[in-house]
Order: C-alpha cells, then sequence, then structure tokens
C-alpha cells in the first residue's frame, strides 16, 4: 500500500526547474529516506507536499486524497506533520508549550471556550498536558519542560520540533535534514529517535546528508539529483546504484563502501 | 539538597517580585477610591485605558502583529453610544451593543482581506482607518458635530439606575477591569491562546501544525476590537462628552507608550503600565516647564532598565534551571 504518491511533480523558479517530473511512492510502513547533492530538490519536494509551494505541474495524493495545492494547515489536518531544515520553534514558549501548541488538531474550542472555560474546556487541557509531559520524554526531554525553547541547545530544539510534529498525530512525518548541525552522539540518539517513531506507528519520510544516518535508519531510499529521480529501492541497492554512485556517493565513497 | 525553612525558595522570591507591579498599580488605584479628589478623575481614565491597551495586547503582544488603528473602533462604538444615548435616548448598555456590531463590522471588513497576507500590510490599513475614522468624526457635522463635539451624553446606568459618583464610577470600571483582565488571562491559557502564541512565534511552523494563521490573526483582531470599542464606549459615558480628538493620534501613541511600559504580552502589563502612564504626568507637574522633558527621560530610563516591561521584572531574578 502506498501512503504518500507523487505522480510527475515539477516545480520551477523562473528558469530553474527545482523538481523535474518526480515520481515517488512512500510505502505504508518504516522510515523513507530522500537523498541527493545541494540543489538537488529535496526541500522543495517537501515543500510542495506539505503545501507551502504548490506545483506547476503533477499530483500529490496522500492517504488516498488528492492534496495538491492545498494550504498547509489543510494538509496537516490530513495527518502529514513537518519539520524544517532551520528549526522554526515558537521560541519565546517553553519547551513543554511548545509541544502543547502541537496539539492543536486533535482538540476543539476557541475564542468562547477559552472565555468559558467549562469543565470540559479543563479537563481537555489536563489531557493535553499529560500528552506533552509523555512526548517530552519520548525524545528524552522532561529535564528542559520549562525552558524557552530558543534557550535550548541546537540538538534538543531539532528533538523538540520533531516531539512537536508528532503531537499533532501524524500518518507521515517529514524530517528536512534534522542532523543538520548535530554532533554524532546527538545523530546517534536522533537515529534511534526515528527508529523509535518508525516502530510506534507513524511513517518518517527523511531528506537528509548525512549517509550515516540515512544507511542506519532508511528502509527505503529515493534520490535526487538536478530534481530528477535518479534511483529508488532499499539501502544496499541504492548503495551499488552505478547512477547514485557517479551522481552522489561519488568514486571515493563507492570504493569505501 | 535541603532546604531550610528560613530561607526563601528562588521561586516565591520570584513570584513576590512578580507580584509587586499587581500590588503597587492596586495600591494607587486604592488611594485614589479611598482619598477621592483629582486622582479618581485620574484613574477612571486610566481604567478605560486598561481595557484598550488589554485589547491591543492581545493582537499585539499575544498574536505578534501590529495595529495603529485600535483608535478607530473605539471612536466608532463611543460615537454610536453617543449619538444614541442623547440623540435616540437608547440605554447605555443598548448603544453599546450597536456600537460594539458597527466596531467589529468595520474590523472584519479591514482585517479580512488585509490578515491573509504577510509582513505589516494589516499595520499601514489600520492606520490608514484610524486617519479616515477621525476624518468622518471631524466632517459628518449633522451626526457628530465636527469639533464641537457632543454633550450631555448621560452617565453609566441600566434601567434608570445610574452611576453618578466619581467614586462610584471608578469602582464599576474596576469591576470591568477585572473582568477584562480576567478574560484575557483565560484567552492566554487556552487552545486559542496557544494558537495565537504560535502564529506570532513562527506563522510556517504554526501552518505546519494545522494552525490557520489567517483564521487566528483575524479572530485575535475582532476580539480586540471588541475591547477597544468597549473603552470607546464607557470613555463618552464616563466624561459626558466626545470630540474626535479624544480618539486621534494621540491615543495610539499613549496606548503603546503604555503597552510596552508595562510590558507587551503579559497580563499585567496594560493594568501597570495604563496607571504608570497616566500618573506620571500628574507626579511630574512640580517640573513645570521642563515637565514633557522629565517624561520623555522617565520613559527612556523605563525602557533601558526594564526592556520587557515593569511587569516582567521577575525576570530579573533566574529561574532556577532544571537539568
Amino acid at each position: 500500500m502506498t501512503l504518500l504518491a507523487l505522480s510527475n511533480v515539477t516545480k520551477r523558479f523562473g528558469g530553474l526547474v527545482a523538481v523535474d517530473n518526480v515520481t515517488v511512492s512512500v510505502p505504508e510502513s518504516g522510515v523513507t529516506a530522500v537523498i541527493g547533492p545541494n540543489g538537488a530538490g529535496k526541500t522543495t519536494l517537501f515543500n510542495v507536499i506539505s503545501g507551502f509551494a504548490a506545483p506547476d505541474r503533477g499530483r500529490v495524493v496522500f492517504g488516498g486524497v488528492d492534496i495538491t495545492g492545498l494550504p498547509p494547515e489543510r494538509i496537516a489536518a490530513q495527518g502529514l506533520a513537518r519539520t524544517f531544515q532551520l528549526v522554526q520553534l515558537f521560541g519565546a514558549l517553553s519547551a513543554f508549550e511548545n509541544i502543547k501548541a502541537g496539539c492543536h488538531l486533535h482538540t476543539r474550542g476557541g475564542l468562547m471556550a477559552a472565555l468559558l472555560r467549562l469543565p470540559h474546556t479543563r479537563h481537555r487541557e489536563r489531557e493535553v498536558e499529560e500528552e506533552a509531559r509523555r512526548l517530552l520524554a519520548f525524545v528524552g526531554l522532561s529535564g528542559n519542560a520549562d525552558i524557552p525553547a530558543a534557550n535550548l541547545p541546537y540538538g534538543r530544539q531539532r528533538l523538540l520540533e520533531i516531539a512537536r510534529a508528532l503531537a499533532t498525530r501524524p500518518k507521515l512525518l517529514l524530517l528536512d535534514e534534522p542532523a543538520a548541525g548535530l554532533n554524532s552522539a546527538e545523530t546517534t540518539r536522533l537515529s534511534d529517535t526515528i527508529r523509535k517513531i518508525a516502530g510506534g506507528g507513524a511513517k518518517v519520510l527523511l531528506i537528509e546528508h548525512d549517509m550515516k544516518l540515512v544507511m542506519s535508519t532508511a528502509d527505503h531510499i529515493v534520490v535526487l539529483d538536478f530534481g530528477r529521480k535518479i534511483a529508488e529501492g532499499a539501502p544496499d541497492e541504492v548503495r551499488r546504484d552505478p547512477a547514485v554512485v557517479a551522481a552522489y556517493l561519488g568514486v571515493s565513497g563507492a570504493q569505501r563502501a | 539538597m535541603t532546604k531550610s525553612p528560613r530561607t526563601i525558595s528562588p521561586e516565591a522570591w520570584r513570584r513576590s517580585i512578580g507580584a509587586l507591579p499587581w500590588l503597587a498599580a492596586g495600591g494607587v488605584l486604592a488611594y485614589a477610591f479611598v482619598f477621592g479628589g483629582y486622582l479618581t478623575t485620574v484613574m477612571s481614565f486610566a481604567l478605560i485605558y486598561v481595557i484598550f491597551v488589554t485589547g491591543l495586547n492581545i493582537f499585539m503582544g499575544f498574536a505578534g502583529q501590529v495595529s495603529f488603528g485600535h483608535n478607530a473602533f473605539a471612536a466608532l462604538s463611543g460615537y454610536t453610544s453617543a449619538v444614541l444615548t442623547t440623540s435616540y435616548a437608547w440605554e447605555p448598555l443598548a448603544a453599546f451593543g450597536a456600537g460594539l456590531a458597527l466596531a467589529l463590522a468595520c474590523a472584519l471588513v479591514i482585517g479580512y482581506p488585509t490578515l491573509r497576507l504577510r509582513g505589516h500590510y494589516l499595520a499601514m490599513a489600520t492606520l490608514a482607518v484610524g486617519l479616515i475614522v477621525y476624518e468622518v468624526a471631524v466632517e459628518w457635522k449633522a451626526l457628530t458635530q465636527g469639533y464641537m463635539g457632543i454633550s450631555g451624553i448621560p452617565p453609566l446606568g441600566i434601567a434608570g439606575l445610574e452611576v453618578t459618583s466619581e467614586r462610584g464610577q471608578l469602582a464599576l470600571l474596576a469591576i470591568v477591569v477585572a473582568l477584562v483582565l480576567g478574560a484575557a488571562w483565560r484567552i492566554r491559557e487556552s487552545r486559542f491562546g496557544r494558537a495565537l502564541a504560535a502564529v506570532a512565534g513562527s506563522e510556517d511552523a504554526a501552518r505546519a501544525l494545522g494552525i490557520s494563521a489567517a483564521h487566528y490573526k483575524l479572530t485575535a483582531f475582532l476580539a480586540s476590537a471588541a475591547f477597544a470599542a468597549l473603552a470607546g464606549s464607557l470613555f463618552v459615558h464616563v466624561v459626558g462628552f466626545v470630540s474626535p480628538e479624544v480618539y486621534g493620534l494621540h491615543m495610539v501613541v499613549l496606548s503603546f507608550t503604555m503597552l510596552y511600559v508595562g510590558g507587551i504580552g503579559t497580563i499585567a502589563g496594560p493594568f501597570v503600565g495604563a496607571i504608570l502612564v497616566s500618573l506620571l504626568p500628574e507626579l511630574l507637574r512640580r517640573f513645570k516647564d521642563y515637565q514633557d522633558l522629565v517624561y520623555g527621560v522617565a520613559l527612556i530610563l523605563l525602557l533601558i532598565y526594564a526592556p520587557k516591561g515593569l511587569s516582567a521584572m521577575k525576570g530579573l531574578v533566574r529561574k532556577p534551571v532544571p537539568r
């Protein structure tokens, strides 16, 4: 079964074709990684999937629903959550409050509910707090609950952003270069977290440069180069694919492998 | 680590410092109520500004947007109250209802198209609306009597029971202010408030979490316009008179000063800021010719030594970092 299907997706910026006629299926299991050299169109592809950029051509179908060109908040409501290459936390809010904000989609209540603050609403608030505590523990940030997100070390900000995305209870989690700027200990922790997420029901689609992370976490790899898909398959197949070796891993990479 | 019962814990210390601005501002209010006189009038205006600035804070502090035109909503509601109670003998409450509806309709017309855009298109649009409403108040003489203004507006009251004494008005305003501050607190500590904080923090991240930035910006704009309308109507009944200058650009400058001096984004900020900024000119009268100069210096010093506002002073005491 396919959870996310892109068919013939093209996105241009002026004369530059950032994503060129890409067709990708993300299976309904495990971790899928999109790799490719800088400028291969990975982030643009993510933006097209998550609604931050509308494709010029092609369709995006998620969970059987056509989400092509829908605004980001509608796509998130379909069960697709994402993180950003440059971490986008609510810096002034505590780690705890960041995750509570992530619970928006599966709770109810607007201005009137806020003003009336009925027992029902208070009860829901306690459930949200419980879920936020659980997610903080899941990514190992229980000790940082009350610290403003902006004051956390970068590695923990990444983990917090992932926890906040999980708070939306996604079917598919898109991670945009989650290992960027992390040291190797933090990367190992991130890799464990990603495997734990995949084991816990949500599927993960990952853009990554860090080959160690990709090879150790991904079940399925898609390779982009200059906006085009050049290979797709299991890590071992991709690693041996001559087109990938030439375009991305390079000759020395092939010798190491 | 053991805690000695005689030492004050850092958290308790923080909390007591956080309570200081509330106590100080509340103390001034109590003094005005007990001793009466001119200070009572000053405090009545200050409390009306607390309501106005609390509304502005919801839009600017909670949702992180900018509006230079909330005086327009106060003016629309204030003039509606004035006209309906004087020319048509409406009850103040019913007239306020009409004023509120007009202000909200106007906010919707401005907010709906502009809040979908990023950046400060809304700020520019609000500035324009503030100026337009002012011009209309000046020029539509048949309705507003221009610069002459409308006088003889009845005091606050329901079903013939009028609050005429200065102390009575102050007490009534204090009750309204307490309700307004309670409403602001409830908004901040809710799902709605979190959505506003998310939009303020990062619009992209908020949308990626399923929070419709356009919807929440518009709702925050309408809510804050409602507070502005309440302040605008209360003003005409407390003073008994209204003219265009009441809701001029001066109101915008004053309310921004109160918001930043008190502490934007906090609950106490508008309360403390409005009372201090209203009190300051009275305290500085003794400086006569230098009054404005000292006022300016006082504001600069406040913003240097309490850049996040007076109500954020507890931030000066470091919060213990859990490790």
